[in-house]
């Protein structure tokens, strides 16, 4: 199980850095609240293509605290944005296969329009904020790191 | 005083290392940080001259200062998700 039962205390959403396959159904069960009738999951998923070539599979790398930190950070900024702290995102690190989920995001609100916006939200700063490297595994045997966005100090982001 | 350095990623494939704990001046910067490393020559000049730096978990620039015991990050352009 990915995610543990909702323990967070004062702050309701959970973030989770995982090395074991993420299930989605439990990463949505964790944010549903008779309050909403919207419950959005959004799923990255490991393609088989890449550029042209053909990919059998990505190695996912944290920098595992500072990660947690980032995702904490940005969890807490889409609550705000979102009204509520119903948010689950759970990324998955180490070795994964072409169609393995590498990362979850849940949201539920009382209306699916924030739930979108946060859930959008969540996704394009954790492609643009979180220290995680991805290797990828070619068909013809080759690898290599995928090149990313260089990261920005925060002074200079905001 | 003397901080540690992490390698990530493609940093790390390149150094061939991914921790180094570096003996530093009192009061030195990220950017002193650097060039102390390149200067040791290969592999350590395959670093970037301007690296993405994080100081315990927090990204800066380049004139940050360090202090004794602190974690810096070298953090190759990132791709999660």
């Amino acid at each position: 199980m990915s995610v543990p039962a909702r323990d967070q205390g004062a702050s309701g959403y959970r973030i989770a850095i995982v090395r074991a396959t993420i299930d989605p159904a439990a990463v949505l069960a964790f944010v549903g609240n008779p309050a909403d009738g919207a419950m959005l999951l959004f799923l990255g998923t490991v393609r088989d293509h890449a550029d042209g070539r053909r990919v059998g599979g990505i190695r996912y790398e944290a920098y595992q605290a500072m990660a947690e930190k980032e995702l904490n950070a940005i969890a807490g900024e889409a609550a705000r944005q979102l009204g509520t702290d119903r948010i689950a995102i759970v990324h998955r690190v180490g070795d994964l296969a072409v169609g393995e989920v590498s990362v979850a995001i849940a949201v539920s609100s009382p209306h699916r329009g924030e739930a979108y916006q946060a859930s959008r939200f969540i996704i394009e700063e954790v492609k643009k904020r979180l220290p995680v490297w991805k290797h990828e595994q070619y068909a013809d045997g080759e690898a290599a790191w995928v090149q990313g966005r260089t990261l920005e100090s925060t002074e200079d982001a905001r | 005083m003397q901080v540690r350095s992490l390698f990530f990623a493609a940093y790390r494939d390149a150094l061939g290392t991914g921790t180094l704990d570096v003996d530093l001046p009192e009061g030195a910067t990220v950017g002193e940080l650097v060039i102390s490393l390149r200067s040791r020559g290969a592999p350590f000049d395959r670093l970037p001259k301007a690296p993405a730096v994080a100081i315990n978990h927090e990204v800066v620039r380049g004139e940050a200062r360090l202090t004794e015991g602190d974690e810096i990050a070298f953090l190759p352009p990132v791709a999660g998700g």
